[in-house]
């Protein structure tokens, strides 16, 4: 399978990359630091990944770099089978009420420049099928009070995907939407675990195989499945009141 | 940053306190006082002391960097876990050159406690193959060191127990194995005494030697056990297929305390000796068993209770002053033992041979001993007496094991600690790297104002 990652760097999008580097997939990597990207490219080199991986400048920030960067990871691979969106941002939701800037930043990140990228992908690298893998979260699904700016970016991004699976899925363009719950990388370093919360190896695992499956959703680690089922069917006097 | 919470050493000893986890550890150092890898050191030594309660944690910079096929070349950075490696490389080919008694440590803990193996009277410690650091010092410079370079910040760091800077990354030469199973061979040693000969015997006919010995047993028995000798199988006989993953099921809940008592623990060590029936056995083993057998039990220490347990490891010197041999040394250590009633789960021993590089570095040439010892309330009178036995052999503790010796004693069994402390005077005068340890025995003070300290690192 040939590749493109963008937030393979850290977190999910890395153990993810992993997981594929050691069954022997062609990988592409890109992101917004350069030297960054190029020791996580040594690194799924020597963990199995075909041939030599090859890295461009992405900055989600900024949708001018997205059409070089997905020309340069075509050309590199020929065919681009799978492309893979786990970079994305958090910020509790205090800070980004009193940091308008922040707050502008992570939105047009997590949906605008997201969405922008996806629609790029899909005209361009998976213009004539494939899979498109994007980390959505579970803080999309309700309206909650820690996470009201966050989650409103992220079900956004939710429901763009779904709409695109349905238009284009008959077409030949899989999207595979994954919700992960509480996940313990860097960006959720310092918040209270919850229970079930899960690691980005499982994560990984989970996630290969619904690429693979072409699973339209995929909740990580599996018991979020049904804890969000619950959460969805809660009357929203409650969620109201709630703190989760 | 991480909330507050408590930080654990392996075994249970704990202190409040947080960590820091991120890919870019110098980015992250910032405010920390040490950095700390998988926790498997017992005691304090990755704990950070009470007047800076941060630690960072650099389990997610575990980026391999380069590996030469060719040479067996590793670069990587610090947190990479040796469980790892082992997974990725062992099939091709390659293996640490020294392995400690569990594959849940990573490179940064296996420099920084220059961590021994099975094959300490051939191969040396994990220091000896360590070729170059890339570090991050007291005043926030990132350096590269090596034998050459920074020497002395390279050899203070090797066995440097994380006081002179953030390792971020290390470079190491791995060993070349012909296939990726162990030839195993073990045999019935009936009291201690024999044990440190037959030890000295295996050692130039095998690479890997160690003993497992019964402490509860007394008199004529004391100390018996079975040694245990390893090498890698040859192409020829070992099977074709890589070995497979075992399954790690997970303890998840404490012991209560009578669990691990002294009949218990007779018990285990009646039948762990019975086991082996026959005086020799030998035969093809899974490479984690041979080296890992702790780990197939994730959470083990949980067996000890709530109260946790301590490890003692001590070497003694086969030789005194003058150069005259010694014997009955490992006999005193065991007496100490069972006459204070220091019922040990599990013990072992092995002979050393050589010294570390490191300033710091724990081996010797000598025997070692390492105890597994229920927290109990005469504890401290246990090692204390221990100490006193170490001190009158000339022999010395390992530090990644310690948590209740008196600095009084270590200093007394450990001169050493003069040399490291003026190195850390050049690289760290003001101390921003300390430990809960450091602060109990190598004289560090508790900061009252870090005021005046600035940001860094
Ligand atoms: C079952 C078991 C068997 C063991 N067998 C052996 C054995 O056979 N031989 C042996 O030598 N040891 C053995 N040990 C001890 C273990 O190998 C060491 O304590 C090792 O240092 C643990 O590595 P870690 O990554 O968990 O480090 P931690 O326990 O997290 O830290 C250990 C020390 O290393 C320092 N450190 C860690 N990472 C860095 C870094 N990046 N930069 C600077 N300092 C750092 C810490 O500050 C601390 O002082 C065993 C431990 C267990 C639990
Ligand atoms: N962790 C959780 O509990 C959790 C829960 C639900 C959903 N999620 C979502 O899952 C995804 C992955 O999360 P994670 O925890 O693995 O995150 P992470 O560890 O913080 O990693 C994020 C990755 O995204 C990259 N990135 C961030 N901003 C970027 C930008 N502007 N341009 C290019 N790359 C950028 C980062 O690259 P750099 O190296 O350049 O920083 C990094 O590689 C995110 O979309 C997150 O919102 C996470």
């Amino acid at each position: 399978m040939n590749v493109v990652c963008l937030g393979a760097t850290k977190g999910m999008g890395r153990a993810l990359a992993r997981a594929m580097a050691e069954r022997g997939d062609a990988l592409f990597l890109l992101g917004r630091d350069d030297d960054d990207l190029k020791r996580s490219a040594r690194d799924l080199e020597v963990r199995g990944a075909q041939g030599t991986v090859h890295t461009a400048y992405c900055d989600l920030g900024d949708s001018e770099t997205f059409s070089a960067a997905l020309v340069d990871a075509e050309r590199a691979l020929g065919t681009v089978d799978t492309v893979v969106v786990t970079a994305g941002q958090f910020a509790p939701q205090d800070d980004l009420e009193e940091d308008a800037p922040r707050l502008r930043e992570m939105l047009a990140v997590n949906f605008t420049n997201t969405v922008l990228f996806c629609e790029r992908a899909r005209k361009t690298a998976l213009k004539s099928g494939g899979t498109l893998c994007v980390f959505s979260s579970v803080a999309g699904e309700r309206g909650r009070t820690p996470v009201v700016l966050y989650g409103a970016s992220k079900a956004g991004l939710t429901r763009y995907l779904e709409g695109l699976d349905h238009r284009y899925r008959r077409a030949g363009l899989r999207v595979v939407t994954v919700k992960p719950g509480f996940v313990r990388t860097s960006m959720t370093d310092g918040l209270p675990a919850p229970p079930f919360a899960g690691e980005p190896d499982q994560v990984a695992r989970i996630v290969l195989r619904a690429i693979d499956r072409g699973t339209p959703v995929v909740y990580a680690p599996g018991p979020w499945r049904h804890i969000m089922a619950i959460v969805r069917a809660l009357p929203r006097s409650f969620m109201r009141r709630a703190s989760f | 940053m991480s909330q507050r919470s408590t930080i654990s050493g392996w075994g249970g000893h704990s202190v409040e306190g947080c960590e820091i986890r991120a890919e870019n550890l110098s980015a992250a150092a910032n405010g920390a006082a040490l950095s700390r890898g998988l926790g498997r050191s017992y005691g304090d030594s990755s704990l950070p002391p009470d007047d800076c309660p941060i630690a960072l944690n650099t389990t997610l910079a575990d980026r391999i960097l380069e590996f030469d096929q060719a040479t067996g070349r590793l670069r990587a950075e610090a947190g990479l876990s040796l469980a790892d490696m082992n997974r990725l490389l062992m099939p091709r080919g390659w293996f640490t050159p020294v392995s400690p008694g569990t594959q849940y440590v990573t490179l940064g803990g296996m420099v920084a406690a220059d961590i021994h193996g099975k094959n300490q009277h051939l191969a040396g410690n994990f220091g000896h193959h360590v070729t170059k650091l890339r570090m991050q010092v007291a005043d926030g410079r990132i350096l590269e060191c090596d034998s050459e370079q920074h020497a002395d910040l390279f050899f203070g760091t090797i066995g440097g127990m994380g006081l002179t800077g953030h390792i971020l990354e290390v470079e190491c030469a791995l060993e070349r194995i012909p296939s990726p199973w162990i030839w195993q061979e073990t045999q019935r040693i009936p009291n201690i005494d024999e044990f440190q000969v037959a030890l000295e015997e295996a050692a130039p006919q095998w690479p890997y030697t160690v003993g497992w010995i019964d402490c509860v047993s007394r008199g004529s028995a004391l100390g018996r056990g079975i040694l245990m000798c390893g090498r890698w199988a040859t192409a020829d006989e070992a099977p074709k297929r890589v070995p497979p993953r075992r399954l790690r099921p997970r303890l998840t809940f404490d012991f209560p305390g009578w669990a691990l008592g002294p009949w218990t623990v007779r018990a285990f060590n009646e039948l762990y000796f019975r086991k082996q029936w026959r005086p020799t056995l030998r035969g093809i083993v899974h490479p984690e068993s041979f080296f890992y057998p702790l780990d197939v039990l994730r959470e083990w220490h949980r067996m000890y209770g709530t109260r946790g347990f301590t490890q003692y490891q001590c070497v003694l010197p086969h030789t005194d002053e003058s150069g005259a041999r010694k014997t009955g040394s490992a006999r005193r250590v065991l007496d100490v033992l069972t006459t204070l009633g220091g019922a040990s789960f599990l013990a072992v021993i092995k002979d050393f041979g050589q010294n570390g590089v490191g300033v710091l570095s724990f081996p010797r040439p000598g025997i070692t001993l390492a105890l597994d010892i229920p927290i109990r309330a005469n504890t401290q009178a246990l090692i204390d007496a221990l100490n006193q036995v170490v001190i009158e052999e000339g022999g010395r503790i390992y530090l990644a094991k310690d948590s209740f010796t008196r600095r009084r004693d270590f200093e007394r069994m450990d001169s050493r600690v003069h040399d490291f402390n003026a190195l850390r005077d050049t690289w760290d005068p003001q101390r921003r790297f300390r430990s809960a340890q450091s602060v109990r025995l190598l004289g560090d003070l508790p900061r009252t104002n870090q005021a005046d300290l600035g940001g860094h690192p």
